[in-house]
Parts: C-alpha cells; sequence; structure tokens
C-alpha cells in the first residue's frame, strides 16, 4: 500500500493550488466584498491543509492551531462585515 | 483485509474533498456575482472540508484499533475543527451577503430583489423612531 505521508503531501499541493486561485479573485475583485469572499474561502482551506499537515507528520498541535484559526478567522470575517455594513457599533 | 478497505475509504474522502475545493476556485473565478461567488466558494469548501477532516478522523480511529494511543486524541480534535468549521463557516456567509447587499451591490441578472423592500422599509421605521425621539 501506498504511504499515506506522500498522499497527504500530494493533497496538500491540490490545497495549494486551490489557494492560489482564491488569490487570483482577492487580486482582480472589482469591488469589496469580492475580496472578503475569496479571503473566507483561503482561510477554509487554510484550516483543512492545517488539519491534513497535522495527520501527515503525526503532531496533534497542528490541528489545535487549525481549530483557534477558524474561530480567529470567524471572528475577522464577522468585523469586517460589519464594517462594510455601516453604520453604529 | 479491514485495513485495506479503510484505506480505500480515506482515499475516496481524500478525492472528494480536494475536488470539492478546486470546485470552489473556479467558481471564484468563473462566476460573474458577488453572490453566485459566495455560493460556490463557501458551500464547496464546506462541503470539501467535512471531507477531509472525515478521511483524517477515520484515520485515526483506524491508529486507535491498530492500538496506537495518539489515534483516539488525532480523531477527537480533528472532530473539534470539524464541528468549529461548520459552526462558522456559514454564518460568516450570511454575514458577508448581508454586507454585501446593504453597501450597495446588486445582484446581475435578477429580476426581483426582495431583501430591497425589507431593507428600505426598516431604514423608514429607524427614521420616523428617531424623529419621534427628536
Amino acid at each position: 500500500m501506498i504511504d499515506y505521508f506522500n498522499v497527504y503531501i500530494i493533497v496538500l499541493i491540490a490545497l495549494l493550488i486551490c489557494v492560489i486561485l482564491a488569490i487570483i479573485r482577492v487580486v482582480l475583485g472589482p469591488t469589496a466584498p469580492d475580496r472578503i469572499v475569496g479571503l473566507d474561502t483561503i482561510n477554509t482551506i487554510v484550516i483543512s491543509s492545517m488539519v491534513i499537515f497535522g495527520a501527515a507528520f503525526r503532531e496533534i498541535i497542528y490541528i489545535d492551531v487549525a481549530i483557534v484559526y477558524a474561530l480567529l478567522s470567524f471572528i475577522s470575517t464577522l468585523f469586517i462585515a460589519k464594517y462594510l455594513e455601516g453604520g453604529d457599533f | 483485509m479491514l485495513g485495506l478497505i479503510i484505506d480505500i475509504i480515506v482515499y475516496i474522502f481524500l478525492i472528494i474533498g480536494v475536488f470539492f475545493s478546486f470546485l470552489a476556485g473556479f467558481g471564484l473565478l468563473r462566476f460573474p456575482d458577488v453572490y453566485t461567488r459566495l455560493h460556490a466558494g463557501t458551500k464547496c469548501t464546506t462541503f470539501g472540508s467535512i471531507f477531509i477532516t472525515g478521511s483524517v478522523i477515520i484515520l485515526g480511529l483506524k491508529m486507535w484499533y491498530l492500538g496506537s494511543a495518539d489515534g483516539s486524541v488525532l480523531a477527537i480534535h480533528t472532530a473539534g475543527a470539524l464541528i468549529a468549521i461548520l459552526l462558522t463557516n456559514p454564518t460568516g456567509a450570511h454575514a458577508i451577503a448581508r454586507a454585501a447587499h446593504k453597501s450597495g451591490v446588486k445582484p446581475v441578472g435578477a429580476v426581483v430583489d426582495g431583501l430591497d423592500k425589507v431593507n428600505r422599509k426598516t431604514i423608514k421605521d429607524q427614521k420616523e423612531k428617531m424623529e419621534e425621539k427628536k
């Protein structure tokens, strides 16, 4: 059977290509909400790639980092959305 | 034999997750509008993340079954990451869509915009309340 490590490294490279596709949208995006959609997509892909990284190297700490990253990126997304809406906080 | 079947399930889950992540990337590039891009970029990555983290959970359960104590920790922490993704991702998408509509971005090619009437009505009510206070 193929080793798990090589398979997970291949998956990581594929997820990196997805992040590059989203970065193209962040750079091109005509309006501000387009760029935020790209950033949100990048955040989710980074979370799943951190889980894959932790499984490849058998390190539990990367998965804890992924949990904290998910919660912090959620808060930042909500804050940017509130900033776009305008009005009082 | 059981190990081979579990390996094949893990690889199938990984292939499904990577495929949906690619769909999200191409959808972000090809769709014409903020709302359709949000549809592609959020739903597809949520679905793909469920399968990618599910493959890691199955791997951890297999390691636990084979006698490694790290496997249980891997599975439980990955389940925590999955729950965090499932709770936060749709909520963030809803907030972005609402903010985009309130900041004045219109849907391309839409005939009826029901949220527009709702927003105008709430703004009118707020203005009336402010005038009553004065």
